[in-house]
């Protein structure tokens, strides 16, 4: 059973890039343009990881990490933080919110594979 | 365009207008069909009076022998739509050509005009790219950019068209 | 074009974000306190700068990053977002858009004077805020020996927030023979067990060869919480105090100087949802269907749809044809229920292709912004009807001469303040562009509040250019139609801006090529009002096809009112022009025969069609109605340029061709007619 990844991220190339890569290596991928979305996707659906942007509009990623850990279905669910070198002090905040991790852009497709394999399993 | 020089071959197509031969380069003939029903334009010049569907395209119909002072016979079997692509300042523009009669391409040489019998020389210049010449037969190839290009003096009265818009009275 | 390849879309989402960036910093000048326009700022600032450092897209990435700085301190209210900063963000603007489309053009000069003007802005405007960017410390790996004795215990809440141990540990067996020993002695009795919490730790003797940074890698994302020893093997069994000092945790998954496009791991095409609609996709593995809230297409995929279309609606009239002379009942059931799929695939083609027309309007606010600027001029610009939809092919085409007309307005027609105050206006002048759905087709107007056209001097220079007779008598409007003529010029002075005389006519002949109509109208002193009139679409259009001798035309449906019987005493009593009594209203009617010059004779039984052009009739004399039509307008080629009572033509199902009548010319002819019986009576 394919595991299922929700990217969140209110750029569209982001989205698509990240999109081909895991679609391409055999996840599902969900798509969410912002966090109230993002939120709105993984209320409804079984998701197995979340991959989020920082700076979104309509809802943060800080905010949609909070909101998702409280819902009871994404206990223990990883949550990857998008960042830039310059979201820095933004990553303490995403971790005491509940952030699993993060992936720091520009990145390659292959070290998001790396990163969805490490904190995914398989 | 510049002529061809004397002597250079020519493809050309060769027709009958009225009594009279003419030809132009085979590069411009995309197709040539039989008589199809035409939809005469109300108001519009005589030499461009029709539209024609070619393959769903709706293509301007042209009749040389109006532009030229022939006359227009009734359509015989031999009747023929040439249709022909011209560039008309920059863009390539179909065009239908009706002709009395189609006969073929050949190969022409072209000819110095000076060594032309006087046919054809009752139409402006400017029309003719240049004279070939088959055996011992001289033919008027035609330019057809030239042919088509706005006539700055053919100002008419269109009714409603000259009238709305300009004023210029 | 493909819509898969990442960096074509940064592009496209590039001049959106870029787009949106101007509106919001020309927005954020007016509401400088405005946090929602900041964010919004900041947020496409950041959208571009991180997208595009993934796509290759480095200089942008490297320009924007200053920016962005610059906004995130005014977010913090470090920085006032002043005039000052405005007016060199919007330039950064036009910069990063030069650097993505053709950076080839770019001028990396222009790129640092920007920068160096952001610098002094923002150390003039606010204290200066070193932007706290960790910078990754270089740890200094023990050497390797034989392999490793890791000791960890994860913080509580591990779990709960994704980090699977097991996974770990994985990764640990994956560098080498691992001997995995589960540390229980903190796992409390089971009444105080909290399921959740993560009480066990592990103690790992791993041999292998790689560095400890290795095996700090593995814990990176929990390092900072966690507890981690890592101890070379064959050391004594040390205790905590001498663990190896934990490297810092800033250094992240990725290498950052590897940028390059990336190369796509599988073809799995989808399309990109919009970054303004509410996009939620749903992929599934590859292989299966993909289902979207919203798609990007390329617009010349939308063209070659609705030329599909198009044909479709041709082909279908030819059956429709033949199934009204066939016999056979089935024939006729699937051709009309062919026809009704047809129509219905036509009007969700056409809705596709429709596009609200505030797109095109937002971007006029700059050039306001730039022109009054450089002219010296306070000029607001102020638009309505933004959710006016036409057809994208037409808002594409119209951008040019609205602007031109624009650029017109501010150099020609506001004036400067000095002149407004002396004519006790405002100071500041004021543009209005609208518009609105007005029947069969779309009204956009630009009014201006300046000095109006100066009538005496371009009836002079109409004379003496040979435009009109020097004893000619001209309705204003009508007068007006000399500025679109080429070549026509008035401005005492040329200036760079409007290029005066080489784009009035461009104008015109651009509104003309959209089957559109454009008129002047202007009061002097109180400013001038130009509208075009444009039809909702270019493509297919709902039709009436009518008989006029032996020939087919076509009238667009939309500016049908009514159809009337021409009684026999009627058309006896009048020739030539005439009206018509509809409820008391007097309408004058046109003899089409007269106009096309029918050479049979007239049907016993004529009709009248009463069609209307903004709020004028006209009654079209035909000899017979022959039913709606689907009509795909096709545009007549340049030989017919001169005739102006057709818009265009259509193919009729049984493949001759139609022309289809230009209403507003047949209306404008009739009320002139009109007004000609009236002033001679």
């Amino acid at each position: 059973m394919a595991k299922t990844i929700l990217t969140v991220d209110d750029s569209a190339s982001m989205r698509q890039m990240i999109g081909m890569t895991l679609s391409g290596a055999g996840y599902g991928v969900l798509e969410a343009g912002d966090g109230a979305q993002g939120l709105a996707v993984a209320r409804g659906k079984s998701i197995d990881m979340v991959l989020t942007d920082l700076n979104m509009p309509v809802m943060d990623g800080i905010t949609l990490i909070r909101e998702l850990r409280r819902l009871p279905t994404m206990t223990g669910i990883p949550i990857v933080l998008i960042t830039t070198e310059s979201d820095a002090q933004k990553k303490s905040e995403a971790k005491a919110a509940g952030a699993t991790g993060w992936i720091t852009k520009p990145f390659q497709p292959e070290q998001l594979l790396t990163l969805a394999k490490k904190v995914l399993g398989q | 365009m510049s002529r061809p020089n004397v002597g250079d071959a020519l493809e050309v197509l060769t027709l009958s207008l009225d009594d009279n031969l003419f030809a132009f380069e085979a590069t411009h003939v995309r197709e040539i069909l039989d008589l199809v029903p035409i939809t005469e334009v109300p108001t519009s010049n005589p030499f461009v009076g029709g539209l024609i569907n070619v393959r769903g395209k709706v293509v301007p119909l042209a009749d040389l022998r109006h532009k030229f002072g022939m006359r227009c016979r009734a359509p015989t079997v031999d009747t023929r739509i040439v249709v022909v692509e011209v560039d008309l300042d920059g863009d390539q523009t179909t065009i239908g050509l009706i002709a009395d009669k189609v006969h073929e391409v050949s190969r022409m040489s072209a000819t110095s005009l000076e060594d032309t019998p006087k046919i054809g020389m009752i139409w402006r210049q400017e029309y003719i790219r240049c004279i070939a010449k088959q055996d011992e037969t001289f033919v008027v190839v035609l330019d057809l950019p030239t042919v088509f290009a706005p006539d700055p003096r053919a100002k008419r009265d269109h009714g409603p068209d000259g009238a709305v818009g300009r004023n210029a009275a | 074009m493909t819509t898969t390849d990442p960096g074509e879309i940064f592009q496209q989402e590039a001049q959106d974000l870029l787009a949106l960036l101007e509106t919001t910093l020309l927005d954020l000048e007016h509401t400088p306190g405005d946090g929602a326009l900041i964010d919004t700022a900041f947020r496409a600032l950041h959208t571009i700068k991180g997208s595009g450092s993934m796509f290759g897209f480095e200089a942008v990435a490297k320009f924007t990053h200053h920016v962005e700085t610059a906004f995130d301190m005014v977010r913090q209210g470090k920085l006032a977002p002043n005039h000052g900063l405005i007016a060199v963000a919007l330039e950064s603007r036009d910069h990063m858009r030069l650097l993505i489309e053709q950076p080839e053009f770019a001028d990396p000069r222009t790129g640092e004077a920007l920068l160096a003007r952001l610098r002094e802005v923002v150390e003039t405007g606010g204290a200066p805020a070193e932007t706290a960017v960790a910078a990754p410390s270089e740890a200094v790996a023990p050497e390797a020996g034989i392999g490793w004795r890791i000791r960890f215990s994860l913080p509580r809440d591990a779990l709960v927030n994704g980090t699977n141990p097991l996974l770990l540990l994985d990764e640990l067996r994956d560098l080498g023979e691992a001997r995995v020993v589960a540390q229980i002695d903190d796992v409390p009795p089971l009444a105080e067990i909290e399921p959740t919490a993560c009480h066990v730790g592990w103690l790992v003797e791993l041999v292998t060869d790689v560095p400890a940074a290795a095996i700090e890698d593995v814990f990176l994302f929990v390092r900072d919480e966690m507890t981690l020893e890592i101890t070379p093997l064959g050391a004594d069994d040390a205790p905590a105090a001498e663990a190896v000092e934990a490297v810092p945790a800033a250094a992240p998954v990725t290498v950052a100087e590897t940028v390059g496009r990336p190369t796509a791991a599988a073809p799995t095409p989808a399309p990109a949802p919009k970054p303004a609609d509410p996009a939620v996709e749903k992929r599934e593995a590859p292989g299966s269907k993909l289902a979207a809230a919203s798609v990007r297409v390329p617009a010349e995929r939308l063209d070659e749809l609705m030329e599909r279309v198009g044909e479709l609606v041709i082909t279908q009239s030819r059956l429709s044809q033949i199934a009204a002379t066939s016999l056979d009942q089935q024939v006729k059931a699937v051709s009309e229920e062919i026809e009704r799929l047809v129509l219905e695939l036509r009007g969700t083609t056409m809705g596709i292709r429709m596009v609200p027309i505030g797109s095109l309007f937002g971007r006029f606010r700059r050039v306001v912004h730039d022109l009054s600027r450089d002219l010296g001029k306070e000029v607001e610009l102020v638009t309505s009807g933004e959710e006016t939809e036409l057809d994208k092919t037409m808002i594409e085409q119209l951008n040019d001469p609205l602007v031109h007309m624009i650029r017109n307005a501010i150099d020609h027609g506001i004036e400067s303040p000095e002149a407004r105050r002396a004519a006790g206006k405002p100071e500041k002048g004021r543009m209005l562009l609208s518009a609105t759905h007005a029947g069969t087709e779309v009204l956009v107007t630009l009014e201006d509040d300046g000095a109006g056209l100066d009538r005496d001097r371009i009836r002079a220079r109409a004379i003496e250019r040979g435009l009109i007779a020097a004893d000619a008598v001209l309705a204003d409007a009508d007068l007006f139609q000399v500025l679109f003529q080429p070549g026509f010029s008035t401005a005492k002075t040329v200036t760079s801006l409007s290029g005066r005389g080489v784009g009035m006519d461009v104008v015109k002949r651009t509104i003309d090529g959209l089957r559109g109509r454009i008129d002047i109208s202007s009061t002097p002193g109180q400013g001038t009002r130009v509208s075009l009139r444009l039809p909702l679409t270019l493509a297919i259009i709902d039709g009436l096809l009518v008989r006029v001798g032996q020939g087919r035309y076509v009238l667009p449906l939309a500016a049908v009112e009514e159809c009337v019987e021409l009684s026999s005493e009627e058309d006896a009593r009048s020739r030539g022009l005439s009206f018509l009594n509809l409820r008391g209203d007097l309408v004058p009617f046109l003899r089409l025969r007269e106009l096309f010059h029918a050479k049979v004779p007239a049907d016993h039984y004529q009709k009248i069609v009463v069609v209307s052009s903004g709020d004028l009739k006209v009654g079209l004399v035909v000899d017979q109605v022959i039913g709606d039509h689907q009509t795909v307008i096709k545009s007549l080629s340049k030989l017919h340029t001169d005739i102006h009572m057709f818009s265009g033509a259509t193919i009729l199902g049984d493949g001759t061709v139609a022309l289809i009548l230009d209403i507003g010319h047949l209306v404008a002819f009739g009320q002139m007619v009109e007004d000609n019986l009236r002033e001679s009576a």
